[in-house]
């Protein structure tokens, strides 16, 4: 009997290692036969811990499912997808998952994210097995036809620095994964390491035959100790099936791959201090031009992609650029995985076509807040995103509409606050985090992130509040035009939304500014 | 004269010099084995990788994980970025610094524990959470807390 307990770390989070080992110990008290899987999250996390039994009408989900729960669900038939309270149902009939768009995740919660027969087995390797029949040209035309553009924010797109990168004549040339997933509501890096890690093997092996590098690095925030440790199982085991290293199968191709950890620095997340980083410098950024695909890792030309859009690529060489492009809208193409985070009832991984409304997914989708109570502001993209209010719910996700409403969507994730929060502590802290993570190389982020923090001090102590809240946005203009990179450079984004849309926690001054 | 440390050091780096860009693997392994960078494992670092001191310090001291002075038996991490703070996190960090006497950063006068602040352990769905000593925690409510305080200082 095969029996499923997601090995995710919010589902370890939330109890499910003691969970697995409870349905083995009820088992063995039973001499039941059981084999537990530890699979990847489905990204319902408001159900974790999600357990699954294998019955021959499919798979069956109860959650969530405490450890004192298990001897229950024995009596109650669960092997055979008996009826119980925390009964699901089959998972791909439950709403959620339905209403989704798997193309990254198409794996993600069902297959054993250890085992390749089982990764061969839902369509794995036919994107790089594709890639080494096409040869590199037409693999990198594949992903700039398929539109997709880098995933961890910035909205680049991936085929042109595949393309930059390929034209650059080098001896040697490096993928870089940037798994420094650091933005607070963003975990869809850490899900897909955790629960489909042969995919993004899959991607950066791809990535390494169209621009001719033969070495990547996987460089992982520390934070995620599970993901390190399934990347670096996962890395071995490709390995040793030979899909890394020399010769790729079937070809002259070469590849290999080294995980390697951070240490707990935000700015790490963007590009060039993530390469100085893996140098073994500290992590500041770099200026650019030269631009990585030029000047990368140790000076060579190198591709730095997100997880998830690398791990895009195996479905968009599998199945072609055309079939990714036909999801999503104006020049948003494919899907987004889109984290529910914060104060949500709901809250997990959404992946869908772009296009979907900002209120679709915070009410529709995430049921409103966890407390109850009204949403007043989610923020979208991270900590250097901007909030917005219900008024702009009607916003597609989408990289322009959400960069003509003053924000971004970044790495995707968007954070619910309900109407206890209060605005002028979210700015503060904005600058507050901007200051703790600054790099220190450029002067508007390392001290205007101080000053600002000071500065809406005073606004909250009654002092000079309308001239200190001029200050602010004048502030603002400088980190944004003035900052070497984008953490200085959009912290004004939080701050200035909140300022903007609810003058109301700024004092009066701010809402006679507003009321202009 | 070499101390303990330094035997014990040169070894840990050793197994790494075959890495391009050792640097960080290096300082992760001697933190690994010391539970925080001992100072006079710096200068050999340097020496083994044909760098300065300076740059071998300043990497050290650039990033919050790596640590020179000797920590807590235990380390609790608090989340304490925007999705956490959505879920009440702020209340938590307060009262664990509290019911420590720590502030954070900072270990309990019997080493016992560290208290640590991160921004983001990417368990954002299931707030407000922490790490004990590198085990996630989330849904984190203050008789949690409270539990995890009693036993990591009994």
């Amino acid at each position: 009997m095969r029996i499923f307990v997601p090995g995710d770390a919010a589902a370890i989070a939330l109890g499910a290692d003691d969970v697995a080992q409870a349905i083995q110990n009820a088992a063995a008290r039973r001499g039941l036969p059981v084999e537990i899987v530890r699979n990847g999250s489905r990204g319902m996390v408001w159900l974790e811990p999600l357990v699954e039994a294998e019955t021959p009408a499919g798979r069956i989900a109860y959650g969530p499912v405490e450890p004192a729960a298990v001897s229950g669900l024995f009596e109650a038939g669960f092997f055979e997808g008996g009826a119980h309270p925390l009964r699901i149902g089959r998972p791909e009939d439950h709403p959620f998952l339905k209403r989704q768009t798997r193309l990254a995740f198409a794996r993600c919660g069902i297959t054993d994210p250890l085992s390749l027969d089982d990764y061969r087995a839902h369509g794995g390797l036919k994107g790089l097995e594709r890639a080494l029949a096409i040869g590199p040209a037409a693999t990198v035309e594949e992903v700039v036809n398929s539109g997709l553009r880098g995933r961890g924010g910035a909205g680049f797109p991936t085929g042109i620095k595949w393309r930059t990168v390929a034209e650059t004549k080098a001896q040697q040339k490096y993928i870089v994964c940037n798994a420094d997933e650091g933005d607070s509501g963003t975990f869809a890096d850490r899900m897909m390491m955790e629960g489909d890690p042969f995919c993004l093997i899959e991607g950066m092996a791809i990535a390494g035959i169209a621009t001719g590098a033969t070495k990547g690095y996987i460089y992982i925030r520390s934070e995620y100790p599970h993901a390190v440790a399934a990347m670096r199982e996962a890395v071995r085991r490709a390995r040793k099936a030979g899909f890394l290293g020399e010769r790729l199968p079937g070809s002259t191709h070469s590849f290999d791959m080294e995980v390697r950890v951070g240490a707990g620095a935000y700015v790490c997340g963007e590009e060039t201090a993530l390469l100085d980083s893996l140098e073994g410098k500290r992590g500041q950024v770099r200026a650019k031009p030269p631009l990585p695909a030029h000047v990368g890792l140790f000076g060579k030309p190198t591709v730095i992609n997100n997880v998830i859009s690398l791990a895009s690529v195996p479905f968009i060489l599998a199945e072609g650029g055309a079939a990714y492009r036909d999801f999503g809208m104006g020049r948003s193409r494919g899907t987004m995985p889109i984290q529910l985070a914060g104060n949500i009832k709901h809250g997990g991984l959404f992946e869908t076509a772009f296009g979907i409304t900002l209120g679709e997914l915070v009410d529709d989708i995430g049921g409103g807040t966890a407390s109850g109570r009204p949403v007043k502001a989610v923020q979208v993209g991270g900590p250097l995103g901007a909030y917005f209010p219900r008024a702009l719910f009607g916003t597609p996700f989408d990289y322009e509409a959400f960069a003509a409403a003053d924000g971004l969507i970044g790495h995707g994730g968007i954070v619910v606050f309900d109407d206890t929060v209060n605005m002028l502590e979210q700015a503060r802290f904005a600058f507050e985090f901007c200051a703790f993570e600054s790099c220190g190389k450029c002067t508007p982020c390392r001290i205007g992130s101080k000053r600002g923090a000071e500065t809406i001090d005073k606004i909250r102590g009654g002092i000079d509040p309308g001239a200190n809240l001029a200050l602010v946005q004048e502030l603002c203009e400088t980190m944004k035009f003035g900052s070497l990179c984008a953490l200085g450079g959009f912290t004004p984004y939080p701050v200035l939304s909140a300022i903007r849309h609810f003058p109301e926690d700024f004092g009066t001054a701010a809402h006679l500014a507003a009321a202009e | 004269m070499t101390s303990a440390i330094e035997e014990t050091a040169r070894a840990v780096i050793s197994r790494h010099l075959a890495l391009d860009g050792a640097a960080l693997p290096i300082l992760h392994a001697l933190q690994a084995e010391f539970g925080y960078l001992p100072e006079e494992t710096l200068p050999l670092v340097a020496g083994a990788l044909n760098i300065s001191r300076a740059e071998v310090y300043g990497a050290a001291t650039f990033y919050h994980d790596f640590h020179l002075e000797p920590r807590g038996k235990h380390t609790l991490t608090l989340c304490r970025a925007e999705a956490c703070q959505a879920m009440g996190g702020a209340g938590l960090a307060e009262r664990a610094k509290l019911r420590l006497g720590v502030n954070f950063g900072e270990t309990t006068a019997g080493g016992e524990v560290t208290l640590e602040q991160t921004f983001c352990l990417g368990l954002c769905a299931c707030g407000p959470s922490a790490m004990l000593d590198g085990k996630p925690v989330a849904r984190l409510t203050p008789e949690k807390l409270d539990a995890i305080v009693d036993e990591v200082r009994p």
